[in-house]
């Protein structure tokens, strides 16, 4: 089980024991971890799952697929790091993780 | 139950008329229909017997297909390659509003025009017109007359919507009243139901054209500022627009920030009295708010529905849409779609799935003042419950005639301490 941590935009952390195959944001989710809706249930349509995670994962998390995207641009308030955390499918290599919850979802 | 709020007589007597139809008399682009509030009996044979249905002859006088079940419609709106949003989102007798704003522009223009003004409803700005929203809601609410019979709709969802976009446009207050003349006359003649004549609908937009052009130019003189309009005179994308897609934006802006709002208002009222359980649960546990707000944009569904234009022939449903073909997704059905909520019609300020619903859309074209809408509709509600002990609907509701815009235009209530 791949410990992943979710970083609150006022500093507090909570370590998750996240299912390999989920998703990062039903991660979240399951486990109480606030600041992500997820209102479309998970299909990268309303960018309510918004989150940045660290660049030096980057090889082990991949790149924003078209829609993601075009989701993502849509937000005045995405950074370098942002992805959408229903489109991250997590797996072993992702222990240790950190991700970084915006204070605010749009 | 007062007499006038219980529609479950009138809604059995509709669905006894609809399941007498043959399933090709069905037309929910009948503005009547939801005026009366009958529509759901259509919906409810529609999402059972032929979810992806095609209507040939219709009130608005052209062929289309009625989209009616939730994971129908989401598809159809996140598959922007294979549905337009141009010429038109809106299912019309008339193509008099088939002008290119950025809500009915494909990407990329639609990406590069809406990222102008996306700023305005970014967390930062949001937080900081949180104390101005409440100081108004306050002042309408302390406003208000107790014990005597008003109108909700004129003195509190009109008053507060109205307030809020002249500050988000920086207009100048006092002819805000303006902005909503402006925004009902073209709304509520948009989809053909209720239309002013031609001469007055002309008029109307020209005066607001004039009175928007000449705010541009100002706004285009001055250092670029925090407002939708200046957002639009500095705007790369925005700022050379011309003539009717100026227009046509500012439209936008108005209609997504005026009348749905309002009506989301309004509805909470009508659907709180005529569930009153859920109303007295609100009343002994406030931070039930949380869960009224997107309840009540799920049941009220201020925007009946968006279109699409087939770019291609697509299969949906086991049916052939052809490429040209008028889609339109129904986002009243979906949002009483059994199959994902459960007691559909009921208001449930407990729902657990609520935030699901669809009236915001799904995808690129989502709507962009969601959370404003929200925490208009939050701190509104966070405010009467600290003032009255209730707000008693007292005359049935006057619902507008109009398949796009699903409006109240009046709520006679009588408000107590």
């Amino acid at each position: 089980m791949p410990k992943l941590i979710f970083v609150s935009h006022d500093g507090n952390e909570h370590a998750v024991d996240a299912k390999s195959g989920t998703t990062l944001m039903n991660a979240a989710l399951d486990n109480g971890v606030p600041g992500i809706d997820g209102d479309c249930g998970g299909e990268c349509s309303c960018g309510t799952c918004h989150v940045m995670v660290d660049r030096k994962w980057l090889d082990k998390v991949g790149s924003t697929s078209g829609f993601e995207e075009s989701m993502l641009s849509m937000n005045a308030e995405r950074e370098e790091s942002s992805r959408l955390s229903c489109q991250i499918i997590v797996s072993d290599k992702h222990d240790g993780l950190r991700i970084v919850i915006p204070a605010h979802q749009m | 139950m007062k007499n006038f709020l219980d529609e479950s007589e009138k809604l059995d007597e509709a669905r006894a008329l609809v399941a007498s139809m043959p399933l090709d008399e069905i037309d929910v682009s009948d503005w009547n229909i939801f005026q009366d509030n009958t529509v759901f009996a259509y919906f409810e044979r529609l999402r059972q017997e032929d979810p992806v249905h095609y209507h040939e002859n219709t009130k608005v006088g052209k062929p289309y297909w009625s989209i009616t079940k939730f994971s129908d419609i989401k598809f159809v709106d996140t598959h922007n390659e294979l549905f337009s949003s141009e010429p038109s989102i809106v299912l019309s007798a008339t193509d008099a509003f088939e002008i290119p704003s950025f809500l009915n522009t494909d990407a990329p223009k639609h990406d590069d025009q809406r990222k102008v003004v996306a700023p305005i409803v970014s967390p930062t700005n949001l937080a900081n017109l949180e104390p101005i929203i409440r100081q108004r809601a306050g002042d309408i609410l302390d406003g208000l007359p107790i014990g005597v019979e008003f109108d909700w709709v004129e003195r509190v969802s009109i008053e507060l919507t109205s307030m809020m976009l002249a500050s988000l446009m920086n207009f100048p207050q006092e002819n805000r009243h303006k902005i909503v003349r402006w925004g009902d006359a073209f709304s509520l003649g948009i989809d053909g139901g209720q239309v002013l004549s031609d001469e007055q609908r002309k008029a109307e937009t020209q005066e607001c054209f004039e009175y928007f052009l000449n705010l541009r130019n100002q706004r285009a003189q001055e250092a670029p500022s925090h407002d939708l309009v200046s957002m639009l005179a500095h705007g790369e994308a925005t700022k050379d627009l011309q003539g009717v897609a100026f227009l046509a934006n500012v439209m936008l802006l108005i209609i997504g920030g005026n009348d749905t709002t309002r009506n989301s208002i309004s509805g909470s009222v009508l659907a709180l009295n005529t569930y009153q359980d859920q109303f007295e649960k609100l009343k002994n546990d406030h931070s039930l708010v949380k869960g009224l707000v997107p309840e009540i944009v799920r049941w009220q569904t201020p925007l009946a529905h968006m279109m699409r234009v087939a770019t291609q022939d697509v299969q949906l449903g086991g049916k052939n849409i052809s490429k040209g073909d008028a889609v339109v997704m129904w986002y009243l059905s979906g949002n009483r779609d059994e199959e994902i909520f459960d007691n559909a019609h009921k208001l449930d300020i407990e729902r657990s799935n609520a935030r699901q619903h669809v009236a915001f859309g799904y995808g690129i074209h989502r709507c962009l003042g969601n959370r404003l809408a929200e925490m208009q509709l939050r701190i509104l509600w966070e405010e009467i419950l600290k003032r009255f002990s209730d707000i008693e609907v007292v005359g049935p509701a006057v619902r507008s005639k109009s398949s796009f815009i699903r409006g109240i235009q009046s709520l006679p209530v009588i408000v107590h301490k």
